[in-house]
């Protein structure tokens, strides 16, 4: 597989504050993958970095093989990129700048931007001033989707978008991908992320807490069960790997690592098991582990756990 | 309830200004005093100070600048007349940027949408920008009066003054709020604003320049004219204020009734829908358009700059048909020919001004576009540092020449045809006036030079632009030393029409603009994009 976009180590720093510390994002050929953190972790300033806006100060990072400060020019013409905040120059029309981002990016598709005008519903005759966010967002996603790159960045591309368009926009993705494109998708929208992504880098103070497939990424989070008993057993707290036992009449919950469920459950078991279920966890659960425990701030890993 | 929010709005106006607004009063206010003190050194006595009034009134060139004195035996006389018409045009303009920016730059910014949503009236933002304007006018008038005082003139005379330059203020504030409805870019209200500025400026010159029996009553049509027509130090006629006054408050009538009428972020004409693609956008097909309406509306401007000044060029010659001592300093300058000829340099000259503040205007375009974050789209395109800027620089550099030459072709095509000589008239004149680019290059290549190595102090351009124009209007009546009025380029310029064009320090000027405009290029590679 091709690596299509590797940093490792990066540094950049803004005078006194150090926005990214070291941090490691690596998509390969064919992936969609999700980059996540909370707001200033870094995303934009990594992205802005992939794009040769801003120099690292330190660390390695190449895209599409190439220096992406040296070579900008050459590397623009293999990728497509969605800003955060969109603005556009409010003389011009909506079809204008569609044409000039294909222009100065990898060319357009002519039938496939007329299909993506009509599914964003999107009017290109209206002056780029009369839009709403939401419909400046669609410019550049039209933009982007209709354009030939290999490599598509979009930073937090749906903050404006309806549900509805927001459904058309995770189509578009999806058929991305379909075609072994890339895409390189910053997110707050975590449900967008699990239904899109395969693989998910997620960052915080510039630096990268975890990275890899979705899938392995749950065996790092911790399953919820919830079992009737006919007793309850003592020491369930006291066995590795079990967390948060909380006990209301019969019922039992808790939380319990990877792998560490089947004491727990033999327990259960031997006090009289009348119903168990059990969930893995949800991405939402994941991201805020790992915000909260890399928090070193006792009092706001107890808010997110309780 | 249209006035809710108006005091928080005059607050946070004030915090945001804190350092420009009292730089502006302060040198507004200061520059008469300033100039009170050198001209009471370089002119001691009565006599001297006749004979330097009737040398300005005399030559069209510099009546056309200064109007007349009314008070020539006076120092504070001889103030009024030099401060008069350039510091009320000043006063205009910090009056015209100052409220635009605080109402409909606000407006296009989305801010005051942010601030509608809270408890603010409708008409609070106009009603704070316009005490805003009204205090540091009122300021200006005090730090005038005040200065001269303590220079020991005749305080009446030095209230006069200040109140004409602060009435003349709050005329121009009114004039921009009225723009500021009719248009939705903050740039484009601007622009007109100060063309109107710049339109009142040559019209009270004409009037002042022209001859016995011309056309006086032009002085009288332009609010710039006004304030000198208080005649400060002289026997002043309080009256003029309230014709000022008056002018203000109908105005500021007019805008307010606009602004209740309209929509909020709308302007009064209303937008079309426009071209469905961009099959021939590209970068530099984007420069143009984003520059276009700025280019055209400067040169339309210039041409008709150029036609008013061609027409009336033959006739400024005739200014003093008095005494004969003063026929005989004519005779010395030169003649008539050279007399107009020295009016066209002297008018040219300021041409040039103006087309230097077009060219950094245009050249900090580049700044508008990284701060607003639209450079992101392009350079995350295929489009190189270098090559983004070249489509705008273009238009800075080149694109200045094309409103001077509008100047210079009308202002010659006229006059020769005045005078018989179109062939010859139109081809010198226009040289004229394009010699005046080497030093707008140069304050372009300031601009480009700071985006690129230094861009959070790209606005310090505008400072270049101030200094060539106080060192050009005021430098010898400051009494400034030849070696700090060097550092204007335009005193490098040769004096054309009429003067020996020199080679040499043209070339070095130009040399100078491409060494500034090279390194902002250079800077602007190796720079993060903010």
């Amino acid at each position: 597989m091709t690596t299509m976009v590797a940093a490792q180590g990066l540094i950049k720093s803004f005078g006194r504050t150090r926005a990214l510390d070291g941090l490691n994002l690596n998509v390969e050929a064919g992936q969609v993958h999700g980059f996540l953190g909370p707001n200033g972790a870094g995303k934009s300033t990594t992205i802005r970095v992939l794009l040769g806006l801003l120099r690292a100060d330190g660390g390695s990072v190449s895209l599409l093989g190439g220096d992406p400060w040296k070579d900008a020019t050459e590397l623009h013409r293999r990728i497509a990129y969605v800003p955060g905040d969109v603005t556009l120059w409010p003389q011009l029309t909506g079809g204008e700048v569609i044409d000039l981002l294909g222009r100065l990016g990898s060319g357009l598709d002519p039938d496939r931007r007329k299909a993506l005008l009509e599914r964003y519903e999107l009017d290109p005759t209206k002056k780029a001033r009369t839009y709403s966010k939401g419909n400046r967002q669609k410019v550049a996603l039209v933009a982007a989707f209709a354009s030939k790159a290999e490599v598509l960045i979009l930073d937090e591309p749906t903050s404006g978008l309806d549900p509805l368009m927001e459904e058309v926009f995770r189509q578009c993705v999806a058929e991305v991908a379909a075609e072994g494109r890339t895409v390189l998708l910053s997110s707050h929208i975590l449900s967008e992320v699990e239904a899109l992504c395969e693989q998910v880098t997620i960052i915080r103070s510039g630096r990268t807490v975890e990275s890899g497939a979705l899938s392995s990424l749950r065996h790092l989070g911790r399953t919820t069960v919830v079992a009737e008993v006919d007793a309850v057993p003592d020491g369930l707290g006291a066995l590795p790997g079990v967390h948060d036992v909380t006990v209301e009449g019969n019922t039992v919950r808790f939380q319990a690592d990877n792998g560490k469920l089947s004491d727990a459950v033999g327990r259960l078991a031997a006090a009289g098991l009348r119903s168990l279920s059990s969930t893995a966890p949800t991405l939402e659960e994941l991201f805020l582990r790992y915000y909260s425990t890399a928090q070193d701030r006792p009092e706001s890993k107890q808010a997110v756990r309780s | 309830m249209n006035y809710v929010g108006t005091w928080p709005l005059v607050r946070l106006a004030l915090r945001r200004d804190r350092i420009s607004l009292p730089l502006w009063v302060l040198i507004l206010g200061g520059i008469p005093s300033a100039l009170a003190g050198s001209l009471t050194k370089l002119y001691p006595t009565v006599q001297s100070r006749i004979d330097y009034a009737s040398g300005l009134e005399s030559n069209p060139a510099t009546a056309a600048l200064y109007g007349h004195a009314f008070s020539p035996d006076t120092i504070g006389g001889l103030t009024a007349m030099r401060i008069g018409a350039i510091g009320a045009t000043l006063t205009g303009l910090m009056n015209i940027l100052l409220i635009i920016r605080h109402t409909r730059a606000e407006e296009q910014a989305g801010r005051r949408e942010l601030l509608g949503a809270g408890a603010v009236g409708r008409q609070a933002p106009l009603a704070a920008a316009f005490v805003i304007a009204v205090i540091a006018d009122l300021l200006i008038a005090l730090v005038c009066t005040l200065g001269l005082k303590a220079r020991d003139q005749d305080p009446t005379g030095a209230l006069a003054l200040g109140l004409g330059l602060a009435l003349c203020g709050l005329v121009f504030a009114a004039i921009a709020a009225v723009v500021a409805q009719l248009t939705t870019s903050s740039r484009s209200a601007n622009g007109i604003s100060i063309a109107l500025l710049g339109g009142f400026f040559i019209l009270r010159g004409l009037g002042d320049a022209s001859g016995d029996g011309g056309a006086h009553w032009l002085s009288w049509i332009s609010p710039i004219g006004w304030g000198q027509q208080l005649r400060p130090f002289a026997t002043e006629r309080w009256w003029v204020l309230l014709v000022m006054l008056a002018a203000a408050v109908v105005l500021a009538l007019v805008a307010w009734t606009l602004s209740a009428r309209r929509d909020m972020g709308a302007g009064l004409l209303a937008d079309r829908p426009g071209s469905a693609t961009g099959e021939r956008m590209g970068t530099f097909a984007l420069a143009w358009r984003l520059q276009r309406g700025s280019l055209l509306g400067w040169t339309f401007g210039f041409a008709v700059v150029g036609v008013v000044i061609g027409s009336a060029a033959k006739d400024v010659g005739k200014v003093v048909n008095g005494s004969a001592k003063v026929q005989e300093a004519l005779e010395k300058m030169g003649g008539r020919t050279a007399l107009v000829d020295a009016f066209l340099a002297a008018m040219i000259a300021l041409l040039g001004l103006a087309a230097a503040a077009y060219a950094v205007s245009s050249a900090l375009r580049l700044r508008a576009e990284e701060n607003d974050h639209r450079i992101e789209p392009l350079l995350a395109g295929s489009v190189t540092r270098g090559g983004w800027m070249a489509g705008h620089l273009a238009f800075a550099f080149i694109g200045a020449a094309v409103p001077l030459a509008a100047a210079g072709l009308t202002m010659g095509l006229v006059h020769g045809a005045r005078v018989g000589d179109v062939g010859g008239q139109a081809g010198r004149i226009l040289g004229a006036a394009l010699v005046q680019l080497p030093a707008v290059w140069v304050l372009a290549g300031i601009a480009v030079a700071l985006f690129g190595l230094a861009p959070r102090l790209v606005a310090v351009s505008w400072a270049g632009v101030g200094l060539a124009l106080l060192f050009g209007q005021f430098g010898s009546a400051l009494d400034l030393s030849q070696g700090v009025r060097d550092i204007s380029p335009f005193t490098h310029l040769p004096r054309l029409p009429g003067g020996e064009f020199q080679a040499l320090p043209v070339t070095v000027l130009v040399v100078i603009a491409i060494v500034l405009a090279a390194a902002g290029l250079v800077g602007f590679r190796r720079r993060d994009v903010s």
